[in-house]
C-alpha cells in the first residue's frame, strides 16, 4: 500500500521538475510576476499613501477588500470552533 | 548548468511539497496526515515568496529620501497574498484539530484501521 | 487536556513578562507602516501572551481576566470596525473602502488620510485574530469543558 503511494508521489514530483523547464529563472527581472502592476505599486506607494511599506500599503490599501473577505475567514474558524467543541451540559 | 542555477529553489520546495503529499496519502494516524498538510501548505507558501525575488533586490520597504527604483525593491505582491494564504493555514489546521477532538471522543482512537 | 504547571519559575517569570510581550504587539500593529509588521503580526503577538498564561497557569485563571463573553464579542468588534471604516467612505459619497475622502472629515491631506485610514482597519484585524487565537486554543485544551480546567 505504501508502495503504490511512494510511486504516485515520485512520478508527480517528476512531472513538476520537468515543468519547471518554462518557469522562469530565480531573481530574473523579466519575470511575468515582476513586470505587470508591481512596480506601479512600488513607485506610487508613498505619494499616494504615505506608507514607506509596500507591503502594507497593498495588503491594506490597493487590495483592501480582499483582507476584509480574510478577516472573515478567521472570524467563522473562530465561530466554528466554538460551535463544534462546546456542547456543554445543555444536551 | 545554468539550468541547474536558474532553477534550483523550485526543486527544493517541490522536494518539500512532495514529503507533505505522501505523508498526507500514506500515513494511518489523522494528526500525521494534518501534519503532511501543514508541510504541504508551507511549502507552497516558501514557493510564491521565492518567485517574487530579484537579484541584488532588497526588501520593500521604501528608503526615505531616494528616488524609487522598481528594480531594486522585491516584488511586494506575493507577500501580500502569502499572508492570506497563512491565515488560511492556521483556520483550516484549527477547524481540522477540532473535528479530530471531537472523532477521538466518538471512537476512542485515531487511527484509520480501528475506525468503523 | 494539558497539565497546569507548578514550576515557581515559568510562573514567575512568565507573570514578568505578559505585559511586555503586550507592549511589543502594540508597537508592531502601530509601526506596520514603516517597518515589517501590522495587523495580522500583532495580533498573533497579542493572543500568544495570554496563551503563555494559560500554559504557565490555569485555564479558570485567565478567564477571570478575559471572560469567555468578552472574548467572543472581541471577535465581532475587530470586522465591525474594518466594515465600519468602509460604511463611513460610503456614506461620504465615494465606493466601498476608499479612504481618500476621509480628508474631508480629517484635518489632513488626501494621501495622510488614506494612511491613517489603513491604520484604522488594521487595528480592527489585530483585534479579531488576538480573540479568535485565544478562543481557539481555550477550545482545543481543553476539549470544550472548560469548568474543569485543563484536565487530562
Amino acid at each position: 500500500m505504501k508502495i503504490f503511494a511512494l510511486i504516485a508521489v515520485i512520478i508527480t514530483g517528476g512531472l513538476l521538475v520537468f515543468s519547471t523547464n518554462e518557469m522562469p529563472d530565480w531573481g530574473s527581472l523579466a519575470s511575468p510576476a515582476t513586470t505587470h502592476v508591481s512596480p506601479r505599486y512600488l513607485e506610487k506607494t508613498i505619494e499616494e499613501t504615505a506608507t514607506p511599506n509596500a507591503v502594507t500599503s497593498v495588503l491594506a490599501d490597493y487590495r483592501g477588500y480582499d483582507t476584509l473577505g480574510e478577516t472573515t475567514v478567521i472570524f467563522t474558524a473562530g465561530i466554528v470552533c466554538i460551535l463544534l467543541l462546546r456542547r456543554g451540559k445543555k444536551s | 548548468m545554468e539550468f541547474v542555477i536558474g532553477k534550483y529553489n523550485y526543486w527544493f520546495y517541490i522536494f518539500l511539497m512532495m514529503i507533505g503529499l505522501y505523508a498526507m496519502i500514506a500515513k494511518k494516524n489523522l494528526i500525521k496526515k494534518l501534519v503532511g498538510m501543514n508541510i504541504f501548505q508551507t511549502a507552497i507558501i516558501l514557493f510564491f515568496v521565492s518567485m517574487g525575488s530579484k537579484k541584488g533586490a532588497t526588501i520593500p520597504i521604501i528608503q526615505a529620501g531616494q528616488a524609487v527604483d522598481a528594480a531594486h525593491y522585491m516584488n511586494p505582491l506575493p507577500h501580500v497574498l502569502m499572508l492570506t494564504a497563512i491565515v488560511v493555514m492556521v483556520s483550516t489546521f484549527g477547524v481540522a484539530l477540532a473535528l479530530a477532538i471531537l472523532i477521538y471522543k466518538r471512537f476512542k482512537t485515531l487511527e484509520e484501521d480501528e475506525m468503523q | 487536556m494539558i497539565k497546569q504547571c507548578d514550576n515557581v519559575i515559568v510562573q514567575s517569570v512568565s507573570r514578568f513578562l505578559t505585559p511586555f510581550i503586550l507592549l511589543f504587539a502594540l508597537y508592531v500593529i502601530a509601526h506596520g507602516h514603516y517597518s515589517p509588521g501590522g495587523g495580522f503580526q500583532g495580533g498573533c503577538i497579542l493572543g500568544a501572551s495570554f496563551i503563555l498564561s494559560m500554559i504557565a497557569y490555569d485555564i479558570a485563571e485567565v478567564k477571570r481576566r478575559m471572560t469567555e463573553k468578552m472574548n467572543t464579542v472581541l471577535t465581532g468588534v475587530g470586522v465591525l470596525i474594518y466594515a465600519g471604516i468602509g460604511f463611513i467612505c460610503l456614506l461620504l459619497g465615494a465606493n466601498y473602502l476608499d479612504y481618500g475622502v476621509l480628508a474631508e472629515i480629517l484635518p489632513v491631506g488626501t494621501a495622510k488620510a488614506r494612511a491613517l485610514g489603513t491604520f484604522g482597519i488594521e487595528i480592527g484585524v489585530g483585534i479579531t485574530v488576538m480573540a479568535v487565537m485565544v478562543s481557539i486554543f481555550l477550545n482545543l485544551a481543553s476539549g470544550g469543558e472548560h469548568e474543569e480546567g485543563s484536565v487530562e
